[in-house]
């Protein structure tokens, strides 16, 4: 099982576009860090406007405010939400790549069960993902955090403002970039499914962006009724879960409390949902894909 | 002698299309099986299903005496192919691909080994360039060297010699050759060229619209006695005059408004041209092929010109 899995990332990380999506975080990732450097002051105001009314910020403050654990959040807010397009690139490209190559078929007639070749081709996937996800760790939260340096984070919420202690930060990057690896391994796997259906990846790379775009709106619309019905079961809604690990509790002075999280079972239960999508997505994959033709 | 492979009533159907009609045949230890047929005849499918990429709807495989559906890892271990064209991985090596190939048929292979592979099929030198700046003929030798790097005792091969020029068509005939002959590996092959198959193939199936047609040594079905002549002249009809009221009279097979067919032992052939001279007929072309390959090409051209063969 190892050897295929060393083989299926032997070919994902041997071929020339899987680094365009490296390439693109890395250059986005640059150009906030460039911004922010150059005007941050800008967009601290612009982030406290909102806010202005009813509190009335320092200069000290505000200068505190700028550092590597802001950016790293604003970088992730962002970049989070085009992150998977770049999953997708690559595992819808799995399977119906592989079909358009010609190779599918010389792969499967090795003495490989179906099943195995495609657990260890969305490992590898998922593999790639976190890959991508520990790259842009390593440049927007380190990175940040050279450039900018560390002291509190300050997050903006409808209901106020949440001030975590710059010691009470770090654990909670690294969780939600575990978050973040759920949640987009939730979008390998919807492109994997697609993928066994096609024999060229453009296909399930369109149908997974499209099915995000059209969830995602969904996610976003304020209309009651697909408040209570749809919306908690799209998984769309729980992929940006991991800025609940930036919500902290408070005590009655408005204390923040060190190491907590505001709604735990909250994240813990959108986790649940997208290991859901996950299970479904994977074992239908691998369903279809057993008994498909391959005539490619 | 052992069967290797045994196929039994094997249908395929694709939705409302039967790709593959009721088909059976087996295929001898050792021996090298062509397995011929017009595009679209069903070759393709059959391998498929010989390799258990397409599920037949209905009928039975049996390779090494085991059965394929049961059996799938431990028969597919000991089978190397290639099918249609040999697609690669392009941005990889030719070394890498074989390495790839190796290991997902479950073996340890040294590199030094992987390189005595490659330079069976004459790509020694080229192992660590990408195969994407590979020739033709050079990815269809890879492809046979990632069917043969497992040392696997059956070889099946879909049309290994399309697109190919007429050297690279050379060069897999003698590979196909020296695996027969000195390796003594099973081959089964599928082409759409009975010429080749004649020169390679112990035994050979013909199938048409997923029916087999033909099956037989190929000895036998090459019989001398069952040579076509065609015969194109100044004047046709007064030729078959003549033909009719002479001793060649007996060799009269069929005509139609381009040729007059005659039917004779290969080495009467010369002593038929002599003949026709001396009764003053005006040859303008005369060609002579075996019965079967009259009837194969008849086949592919789609048009019934002769009887179907019957063995």
């Amino acid at each position: 099982m190892w050897n295929l899995l060393k083989i299926e990332l032997l070919k994902i990380f041997k071929r020339p576009r899987t680094y365009i999506a490296f390439g693109a975080i890395t250059a986005i990732v640059f150009l906030v860090q460039l911004a922010l450097k150059l005007d941050g002051k800008s967009y601290i105001d612009l982030l406290l406007s909102n806010l202005s009314g009813s509190f009335e910020f320092s200069g000290e403050f505000k200068s505190k405010l700028l550092n590597g654990y802001l950016v790293c959040f604003a970088i992730l807010t962002t970049v989070l939400i085009q992150m998977p397009l770049l999953v997708a690139l690559i595992a819808g490209d799995s399977i119906a790549g592989e079909a358009n190559m010609g190779t599918l078929r010389l792969s499967l007639i090795r003495p490989v069960s179906r099943t195995q070749y495609m657990i260890m081709k969305f490992l590898a996937s998922v593999i790639y993902t976190i890959a991508l996800l520990t790259w842009m760790a390593i440049l927007a939260l380190f990175g940040s955090m050279l450039i900018f340096g560390t002291n509190d984070l300050v997050v903006l919420r409808s209901t106020g403002i949440d001030q975590i202690a710059a010691a009470d930060v770090l654990w909670r990057y690294v969780i939600a970039f575990g978050y973040a690896a759920v949640a987009l391994t939730t979008i390998a796997a919807l492109a994997f499914l697609l993928s066994v259906f096609a024999e060229n990846s453009i296909g399930p790379i369109i149908a997974t962006m499209s099915i995000i775009i059209v969830f995602t709106i969904l996610s976003e619309m304020n209309i009651p009724f697909y408040d209570n019905t749809i919306k908690p079961w799209l998984f769309t809604t729980h992929m940006v879960a991991w800025k609940g690990f930036f919500y902290v509790k408070a005590t009655d002075d408005g204390v923040t409390i060190s190491g907590s999280v505001a709604n735990l079972p909250a994240i813990l239960r959108s986790l649940v949902i997208l290991l859901c999508y996950i299970t479904v997505f994977v074992f239908t994959a691998i369903r279809v894909f057993r008994k498909k033709d391959i005539l490619s | 002698m052992d069967s290797i492979i045994s196929v039994k009533n094997l249908v395929k159907d694709f939705r409302e299309v039967r790709a593959v009609h009721d088909l059976s045949f087996e295929v001898g230890e050792g021996k090298v099986y062509g397995f011929l047929g017009q595009n679209g005849a069903g070759k393709s499918t059959t391998i498929r299903m010989l390799l258990t990429l397409v599920e037949p709807t209905a009928g039975e495989i049996k390779i090494f005496n085991m059965d394929l559906k049961k059996h799938r890892k431990e028969i597919l271990r000991q089978v190397g192919a290639v099918i249609e064209r040999p697609d690669l991985y392009k941005y990889l090596t030719g070394m890498e691909n074989l390495r790839i190939f190796a290991t997902m048929s479950g073996i340890k292979i040294s590199e030094k080994k992987l390189m005595e592979e490659l330079d069976r099929v004459g790509l020694a030198m080229r192992a660590h360039s990408k195969v994407k700046t590979y020739s033709q003929g050079m990815k269809q030798r890879l492809g046979i060297a990632t069917a043969l790097v497992h040392d696997p005792k059956l070889i099946i091969l879909d049309e290994p010699t399309n697109g190919l020029d007429p050297q690279g068509i050379a060069d897999i005939r003698n590979l196909i050759l020296h695996l027969s002959n000195d390796l003594f590996k099973t081959i089964f092959i599928s082409s759409h060229l009975l010429s080749e198959m004649e020169l390679i193939a112990d035994s050979m199936l013909i199938i048409d619209k997923g029916k087999k047609v033909v099956e037989g040594n190929v000895k036998e079905l090459f019989d001398p006695a069952e040579t076509i002549v065609q015969l194109k002249t100044t004047d046709n009809n007064g030729a078959y005059e003549k033909i009719k009221k002479s001793e060649l009279k007996k060799f009269l097979h069929d005509r139609n408004p381009e040729c007059i067919m005659l039917k004779l032992h290969r080495d009467e052939v010369p002593a038929l041209v002599k003949e026709l001279v001396q009764m003053d007929i005006g040859v303008m072309y005369l060609d002579s092929r075996h019965s079967l390959e009259d009837y194969f090409l008849s086949l592919t051209s789609g048009q019934q010109h002769v009887e179907p063969f019957k063995n």
